[in-house]
């Protein structure tokens, strides 16, 4: 499915802010993924026109980098930390009840394309851990019953 | 030792982040003063300050700033390395969150010395907040006419623009950094040359963190004596340390460099939960060298930890309790490196995956005790053979893990099986 209109302008005024087109692409696929909550092959190859450069080139950043996705992802994405600092305040415990509540394995999405769980390396908030991202927006000082609302709201949405 | 606010003075007032707040509290002076300024005579002042950078590797600032060849024909690039993303860091991000315009200031004065015109905070992706505020403020520094074209009728101009990461601890590698920015993978470069030299699209580039930048307007606002009379000699100013992990209250906390890991950890973090003892502590961030409970009495500075073959590194502490089980802590750090190496040097891309591999297999209960110089081994042929630190940030403290506490290793291969069964994992409910 080709870009729609308005997206494409939205693309251009990115690249046209970037010093050169290829710098553009971080941005860009960031930008093709809020519109479509994955990158899938056809918008990478779009995206790889628009910026004049190799698809593969394209493929190669956009599996590089964790917060891309190129296979459909939920509509909310939620990222759980693991690393060091949120371990020894139960991260682990953290992430078996999301995955008990949410019926999915880390890395999966719900049945109903909801909610997608991830697991995230430190989200530089050690001092309220344990935490996670969801969407734009950092959970702090985790228990479980802020896990029970958070999973309630994006369920609503 | 008593808390020194600098940087961290105006958390948590209301507004903090925006800049009628911080002119309100004399921001943007510094700048005024730094235009008049000749750019020898900051580097100078930022010199004989003793500030060293608070990225990690406590590079001298004013030395790296002399560094650029200030007549270069090509454009001269600074890059604010807002990308913190280290295990047990989490200082820049208040920065960013709470009052940043100390370091767009910082930005400012760094680039009329280095005489860059373009700048980039480069953010990390998971901080989608941070990136609205700076956003915000770089936008107010604009309308204010701190940014753009004749900035305070000096003649100088100055662009900053905000670049968002997409995941990837590499990226706060200074070059890892640059080729994102240039829309590539953040695979670090082999340096030589370094960034001064050739950096961001080949040109001049300095590469500072944010709590260094946020330094800058403090020192040319108050001068050098005053910033080199707090913390130890050749480890001035104060420290924004991180605490957390099995500590009472964990948080930040700015303090004159020096304070002994003893004293932050009691006086500031309150002591272990449920009167348990320390096991062990990460003093700088995950890459540094663990501390056991007998090296509690280490000053936290750049030079005290190096030479107790530890390092200050972002001084975010991380605290293990007695109850931990250090063979699961080494297997967690490996995981992160696994994870987040780029995969350009096989020592690093093979190195990380096997030594998590053991690691999982020993905390497994599935084991052999040769595994154990298996793991030593593998940590010296990472350490100092690859492009990029990352290898050794995660040879480093696997390897003092294994030395300092071999037992639990042996133990685990003994007993076929974990010794701390599930208390190791945290309590959460």
């Amino acid at each position: 499915m080709p870009f729609s209109e308005p997206l494409k302008k939205r693309l251009n005024t990115i690249i046209s802010k970037h010093e050169t087109k290829r710098s553009a692409l971080i941005a860009v696929l960031r930008e093709i993924q809020d519109e479509y909550q994955y990158l899938s092959a056809e918008s990478m190859e779009e995206a790889a026109n628009m910026l004049e450069i190799s698809p593969s080139s394209v493929q190669n950043v956009a599996t590089f980098y964790t917060m891309f996705f190129t296979e459909p992802a939920g509509k909310h994405v939620v990222w759980v930390c693991r690393t060091l600092s949120c371990a020894l305040r139960g991260a682990e415990h953290v992430e078996h009840y999301m995955c008990d509540k949410l019926g999915v394995k880390t890395g999966e999405t719900t049945a109903d394309g909801k909610i997608t769980l991830m697991e995230a390396e430190c989200l530089a908030s050690c001092g309220t851990a344990p935490v996670m991202l969801v969407d734009d927006t950092l959970e702090e000082n985790l228990t479980k019953e802020r896990v029970d609302q958070v999973i309630q709201e994006l369920r609503e949405d | 030792m008593p808390e020194l606010r600098i940087i961290r003075n105006y958390v948590g007032i209301k507004d903090s982040h925006t800049i009628e707040s911080y002119m309100s509290r004399g921001g943007y002076a510094a700048l005024g003063k730094a235009l008049k300024m000749d750019p020898d005579e900051i580097i100078d002042e930022i010199k004989r300050a003793g500030l060293r950078g608070r990225g990690g590797a406590g590079f001298p600032t004013g030395v790296k700033w002399s560094f650029i060849q200030r007549d270069s024909k090509k454009p001269i690039y600074l890059c604010c390395n807002a990308d913190e993303s280290e295990p047990g860091s989490f200082k820049d991000r208040e920065i960013l969150e709470q009052d940043p315009h100390q370091m767009l200031e910082g930005m400012m004065i760094a680039c009329y010395t280095i005489n860059s015109h373009k700048a980039y905070v480069y953010i990390r992706g998971e901080m989608p907040y941070g990136a609205s505020i700076i956003e915000g403020a770089i936008k107010e520094a604009y309308d204010k006419g701190y940014l753009g074209r004749n900035i305070l009728n000096s003649g100088f101009d100055l662009d900053i623009v905000l670049f968002r990461g997409a995941g990837a601890y590499i990226c706060g590698e200074e070059t890892g950094l640059l080729e994102s920015i240039e829309g590539k993978n953040g695979e670090p470069r082999p340096k030589p040359p370094f960034p001064a030299q050739i950096g961001l699209f080949g040109c001049p580039t300095i590469i500072n963190n944010v709590e260094t930048l946020a330094f800058v307007p403090h020192i040319i606002n108050k001068g050098h004596q005053w910033f080199s009379a707090i913390g130890l000699p050749k480890n001035t100013g104060t420290k924004i340390y991180g605490l957390c992990g099995d500590v009472n209250k964990p948080g930040l906390y700015e303090i004159p460099l020096g304070i002994t890991a003893r004293d932050l950890i009691e006086e500031y973090g309150g002591g272990i939960p449920n009167g348990r003892k320390v096991k062990a502590i990460s003093p700088g961030g995950s890459s540094a060298p663990l501390l056991t409970a007998d090296e509690l009495d280490i000053t936290l500075d750049f030079d005290s930890l190096a030479e107790a073959g530890s390092m200050l590194g972002t001084a975010g502490v991380t605290v293990m309790d007695d109850n931990a089980c250090m063979v699961r802590v080494a297997q967690n750090l490996a995981h992160f490196y696994r994870d987040e190496s780029c995969g350009q040097c096989v020592q690093c891309r093979e190195g990380t995956w096997w030594l998590e591999k053991m690691l999982t297999m020993i905390e497994q209960g599935r084991g052999k005790m040769e595994y154990i110089d298996t793991l030593l081994d593998a940590c010296s042929q990472m350490r100092g053979t690859t492009i990029c630190a990352l290898a050794d940030g995660c040879a480093m403290p696997v390897e003092s893990i294994v030395k300092k506490f071999r037992h639990e290793f042996e133990e685990h291969v003994r007993l076929g099986k974990c010794p701390f069964e599930n208390k190791h994992m945290g309590d959460w409910s």
